[in-house]
């Protein structure tokens, strides 16, 4: 017992700034950290576009038919395409979390996996919508 | 404070150790996800993408109830209680100083509590 006293434990600590960038995640940590992202942007626009755009969406029909004036700014496209990302990832990483709260899929392999799945599917939907929004579907 | 403060030592004062918050992030969480495929079938059952219907989504009644406002605006509640406990996570995590970590918190409910009213005004207006 005392000899471990005398051997000082490793500590890990929090990673600085600087070492963020050369900090290799894992993908299912990549994927953490994307939720962490996409929740703090869909938090901080809530107020600031999500709901304007809404209340534009329902007040009258000349205000809804306003919106689609504004989206033909390429820069409104790109922040709506960032705000759809972020529920999209937000959403299916959100299920993945629920289905690792029921025990399904906690294993190394399988969390891999599917872990590349939402980042896939979130992905993929993303597209859809981007060709939509940009006029190509 | 105790030396062996974990197990039937442990000492049980001050806190409620996050079990509720755990909680209620997974409960929002699955509200919000049944509200989305709410929405997605009322789109999918929508006979044309019009302002009328898109409105409706938000506004119809079912037997005077208006169901549709009552939905959005539960929905809404789920949303700012599950981003109340994730950005105060994100704060609890790297911000260190109490005073602005407290001073952050502060201001992420009067930012959340904004849109709630916010929201609800123009859903009730309608």
């Amino acid at each position: 017992m005392s000899d471990s006293a005398a051997k000082p434990r490793p500590q890990f600590r929090n990673i600085s700034v600087p070492q963020i960038l050369s900090y290799r995640l894992p993908l299912a940590g990549k994927l953490s950290i994307l939720h962490r992202i996409s929740g703090a942007l869909l938090f901080l626009c809530l107020p600031l576009v999500i709901v304007p755009l809404f209340a534009a969406s329902v007040a009258s029909p000349e205000s809804y038919a306003q919106i689609a004036q504004y989206a033909d700014n390429v820069l409104v496209k790109l922040v709506l395409l960032v705000l759809i990302w972020g529920y999209l990832h937000h959403f299916c990483a959100g299920i993945r979390y629920l289905m690792l709260d029921l025990h399904v899929g906690v294993d190394k392999v399988s969390a891999q996996k599917s872990a590349g799945v939402v980042l896939g599917v979130s992905l993929a939907l993303t597209l859809v919508f981007a060709l939509k929004l940009f006029g190509a579907l | 404070m105790a030396a062996t403060n974990y197990g039937p030592k442990r000492l049980v004062v001050g806190a409620h150790y996050g079990t509720i918050d755990f909680i209620v992030q997974r409960i929002t969480a699955i509200i919000m996800a049944v509200y989305t495929l709410v929405l997605i079938v009322g789109l999918l059952v929508m006979p044309a993408f019009t302002y009328e219907n898109w409105k409706a989504l938000f506004t119809f009644h079912v037997f005077a109830l208006p169901v549709g406002q009552l939905l959005a605006t539960l929905a809404f509640f789920a949303l700012a209680w599950h981003a109340w406990i994730g950005v105060r996570d994100i704060w609890m995590d790297y911000v260190k100083p109490v005073g602005v970590r407290l001073l952050l918190q502060v201001l992420t409910i009067l930012w959340l509590v904004a849109s709630v009213v916010y929201f609800a005004q123009i859903l009730w207006r309608l």
